[in-house]
């Protein structure tokens, strides 16, 4: 892969490049998921390309191709400097990158079973078993389940000097039951809707969730919805679950942080940020026990955002992102760093795969646990009058991120500090910053969880990728609630 | 890009490497461009050229027990991956559990028997698309960055070109080839407190005019500048064509025999009754002259055109091969009308089933059409949305979506849009939506960001619910 990297590097600097970065990834993918009893998908895919970005005449250009050939990786190399070239028709500063050091590395995720070496039919069995469980259940009309797996291995190479070579192993799994009756659709997902749970794990992963063990009661809660009252509508207090809680930091926090969307970059697709420059470090973000870094380290966790070297060389990284409630850090890259005068990338540069270009992601962006301990129950108990929801069913925010509205697939009636009545098609919304300032309670380290987010779209063209959250359940004063079935009335 | 001849000799070379009872290979090549924009610099510019090869092997179709299936993929040609991909199908249908409902591959004369007039093919390759370059775009890039200088704006968008084709060959003896082009330019343009965007799709890039657009969202940013916050509650909405194509997208998903068959869909127990308002109508027509894409499905069947909706009844459904067999034999046969293979499947195996892809509505009848502008000047008061964002479904049954308002909402007062609005949330059924229009205009290509492209009139509805404003 070296030889293959330097026809890049070389061809690139001979055509006139002042910077070049070559990414080869051979990437290897397996899909498996069932429908109520038949195979929903069954396959397997592997890609391998390399994709090459330039700076030539103080602009970036990016070509990619899967031939990699001598003369195909060369004539990729001349076409990103030709596209760079033609990018400095249209520009109104030089492209600058903030310095890094060049780095000679190998990584490799950590994993203990190979997902690949597992026989595909202990998948298909347990997928089967779960489908079959799930529709033991009386009234459930359809079973979904899934389980997914990825290997990724990259080789990096820089005209810095920059040699690293990364090795990522991604397991996923979930499933979901419906039920449909009377005038009414209702779903409960384990262990999170949109494919379940993920991380940077082998199968063991798939052992420690217990799929099958929670299907039977997973379907029986999406039959009883049906005859659960319907959330209310007013201010309430709420208490989120960790899985809703972590899609709260996705869209209210990582996307907003992301220095790019500040910049105006991805003002087309989308969308810029409320988070402008004047507010890093003035903006009361949150309450004071609101703690939230993006912590790309392998001591993080396992999560879907965890790497030793971002996609442009750069080392993985904690930054801390709101600090007991105030905004202190951005997402940035090392032509976004420049951009503000920072003295260093905050490595977060990803692509999704070799035919596009990196572009700012987030990596692990997470709430920090409570330091006293506190378990769900207590903080239940704790709770006079509010409502729990639990596991995602849609999510929707504006543009620049201020204004979000989430639904849930259960709620939970708190009454004087004990669960009540499940209640059903909960939702809530407001504005991130007043939301993140009424939070007035989080559970310790024993409830928090990593979560994976594998489908996070951004760019042009658009790219999908994953991201870790890392959540425990917390409680916010006064939320507006229910506002979502209005458009029924 | 690969030629027809190269893709069927890879097809050839892969019957000879596998031993399974039916093969069928779907493959795609191309490359394309994008150069990307904001504040008014040319930010990033990337192309691709790209191959994929996704090979499905089925064994034991028609046997007792039941057939299996399963399918692999590279992106690799060289005759030891064309090998061991053969083997990675192989090993993989070996594995899989029986399924008594398998269809063996369609043979040719099935395929026939779908074909519409002119036999199932269109045009849709341009040579002056396919040979726009990075020069070229960074040139029409400039004309837009000069509107915004005039105006004193920033703009942000794209300018994206492709040329592809896709192939399906089976061991039956189905082939199946479409060549396409596509061009793309979206705009949009930033002013301190507001915001307009354009965007438009095509296969002929002579189709696009990039300044113009540059023009139209300029003058929406300015003309909405210092908006005004509204109250939420129920407005008359005029919907521009993408705002319509925003929200009416996610609907048509559930126009499918699996979908019904799954009873996932909001037509479930809705089927032949008068859901919508007597002026929807809605085709699926990929043979519409303002339509893309390939107009054969996932297994080279024949894509036929598809009434969805009749004048507020629902017609058609989209069925795969396999949905059509399971729906004949399902209880719901009797409710649904015609069944059969539509030329809607997805590739097999797979999670949907089938969808119609290339929806046309049709426009308000001769006479009584309304332009945007005429929609405006008859309404007391109302907003104008020129695109939505961020949709999302709350309720899957009562197709209550939410989302936001875009770059670009006015307040329309007496006859005028007066000024720019607060964007506005919204959460409102799908299904009261379009039995509450009140007009409707010409039917046109629209591109969105929340859809695929469609051919939608822009719209005015009474009674649009608006839940929350947010702070720009």
């Amino acid at each position: 892969m070296k030889e293959i990297g330097s026809w890049a590097l070389d061809t690139a600097k001979l055509r006139g490049a002042t910077h070049a970065e070559a990414r080869i990834v051979d990437e290897r993918k397996r899909a498996l998921a069932t429908r109520s009893g038949h195979i929903g998908s069954a396959s397997d895919s592997e890609s391998l390309g390399i994709g090459i970005r330039v700076i030539a005449d103080g602009s970036f250009g990016f070509a990619a191709t899967d031939d990699l050939t001598r003369k195909g990786v060369q004539n990729c190399a001349s076409q990103a400097v030709q596209i760079a070239r033609a990018s400095a028709r249209v520009k109104s500063a030089e492209q600058f990158l903030a310095p890094e050091q060049p780095h000679i590395a190998e990584w490799a995720s950590p994993y203990r079973i190979d997902p690949f070496g597992v026989p595909l039919e202990k998948n298909l069995d347990l997928l089967f078993a779960i489908d079959a469980e799930m529709r033991r259940v009386k009234g459930v009309t359809l079973a979904e389940t899934s389980m997914n797996f990825r290997r990724y291995e990259q080789w990096f190479f820089s005209s810095e000097g920059s040699a690293i070579h990364q090795t990522f192993i991604t397991s996923g799994a979930g499933y979901a039951a419906h039920s449909f009756a009377g005038a009414e659709i209702q779903k409960r997902s384990y262990p999170n809707s949109y494919g379940g749970q993920y991380q940077n794990k082998g199968y063991e992963l798939i052992e420690e969730l217990q799929l099958l063990d929670h299907a039977g009661a997973i379907a029986e809660q999406a039959v009883a919805l049906h005859s659960a009252d319907r959330c209310p509508q007013g201010k309430f207090n709420v208490i989120l679950a960790s899985d809703q809680l972590s899609l709260q930091i996705h869209e209210s926090v990582g996307h907003p942080i992301e220095l790019d969307r500040v910049l105006g970059m991805e003002a087309n697709f989308a969308g810029t940020s409320f988070l402008t420059l004047d507010k890093l470090r003035t903006l009361k973000y949150g309450s004071d026990i609101v703690n939230i870094v993006a912590d790309a380290t392998e001591s993080h966790g396992p999560g879907l955002g965890t790497f030793a070297y971002d996609d442009e060389g750069v080392a993985a990284q904690c930054t801390p992102i709101i600090t007991n409630g105030l905004f202190t850090g951005y997402l940035t890259s090392r032509d976004t760093a420049a951009a503000i005068g920072a003295a260093c990338s905050g490595g977060c540069l990803r692509a999704e795969g070799w035919n596009r270009l990196p572009i700012v992601r987030m990596t692990n962006i997470s709430i920090l646990p409570g330091e006293s301990p506190l378990s769900l129950e207590q903080l239940i108990a704790s709770t006079d009058h509010g409502i729990l929801m639990e596991t995602n069913r849609s999510w929707s925010i504006d543009d620049k991120r201020y204004n979000f509205q989430f639904s849930c697939e259960v709620g939970w009636e708190i009454v004087n500090g004990q669960r009540r009545r499940m209640l059903k098609n909960p939702s809530y919304s407001g504005i991130s910053t007043e939301f993140w300032n009424s939070m007035d309670a989080i559970c310790s380290r024993d409830e928090w969880k990593l979560w994976g987010t594998p489908n996070c779209g951004k760019g042009q063209p658009q790219q999908v990728i994953g991201t870790g959250h890392g959540a425990a359940p917390a409680r916010f004063r006064g939320v507006a609630v229910g506002a979502a079935y209005k458009g029924s009335e | 890009m690969l030629t027809r001849d190269q893709a069927s000799a890879i097809f050839a070379k892969l019957r000879k490497y596998s031993s399974a009872d039916e093969v069928e290979l779907l493959i795609s090549s191309g490359r394309s461009a994008l150069t990307r924009f904001a504040n008014n610099t040319i930010h990033q510019n990337v192309s691709e050229e790209s191959h994929a090869l996704s090979l499905r092997v089925s064994i034991d179709v028609g046997s007792a027990q039941g057939g299996r299936t399963a399918r692999a993929s590279t992106n690799k040609l060289d005759d030891d991956s064309l090998r061991r991909l053969a083997q990675t199908a192989e090993t993989l249908v070996r594995l899989q559990q029986p399924d008594p409902e398998l269809l063996a591959m369609p043979t040719p004369r099935e395929v026939v028997e779908g074909e519409v007039d002119g036999g199932g093919t269109v045009q849709r390759h341009v040579q002056r698309t396919a040979r726009i370059d990075a020069p070229d775009r960074a040139e029409a890039v400039a004309r837009i960055v000069d509107v915004a200088n005039r105006n004193e704006l920033a703009s942000a968008g794209i300018y994206a070109t492709s040329e592809f084709a896709e192939g399906l060959f089976n061991s039956g003896g189905v082939a199946k080839w479409h060549e396409q082009t596509s061009a793309e330019v979206s705009v949009t343009m930033i002013g301190d407190t507001s915001s307009g965007w354009q965007k438009a799709n095509a296969p002929d890039v002579a189709t696009l005019n990039p300044a113009k657009m540059a023009e139209i969202a300029a003058e929406k940013a300015r003309k909405s500048a210092n908006p005004r916050e509204l109250e939420p509650g129920k407005y008359s909405v005029i919907l521009e064509p993408s705002a319509v194509l925003d929200i009416v997208g996610s609907m048509f998903w559930d126009f499918s025999g699996s979908a019904l068959l799954e009873q996932r869909s909001f037509l479930n127990d809705r089927l032949g009754t008068h859901l919508f308002g007597d002026n929807i109508t809605v085709e699926d027509d990929v043979y519409h002259p303002l339509q893309t894409g390939t107009p054969f499905d996932g297994e080279g069947m024949t894509r036929q055109r598809l009434k969805l909706i009749d004048k507020g009844v629902v017609q058609d459904l989209a069925y795969s091969r396999r949905a059509a067999m399971k729906m004949r034999r399902s209880e719901l046969a009797e409710k649904v009308g015609r069944v059969g293979p539509t030329g809607h499947g997805f590739m097999l195996p797979n999670e949907m089933g089938e969808a119609p892809l290339n929806i046309v509505f049709a426009g308000a009848p001769s006479g009584s059409s309304q332009t945007v502008e005429q929609m405006i000047a008859s309404t007391e008061r109302g907003i104008l949305v020129t695109r939505l964002w961020y949709i999302r479904e709350v309720d899957p049954y009562e197709k209550i979506l939410t989302g936001m308002t875009r770059d670009g909402t006015f307040l329309v007062e007496n006859g005028k849009a007066q000024c720019g609005v607060r964007n506005l949330r919204f959460n409102q059924s799908l299904v009261n939506m379009l039995r509450n229009v009140e007009a409707l205009g010409e039917a046109v290509r629209a591109s969105g960001e929340e859809s695929i492209d469609m051919v939608v009139p822009p719209m005015r509805v009474r009674e649009f619910t608006f839940t929350e404003t947010t702070k720009f």
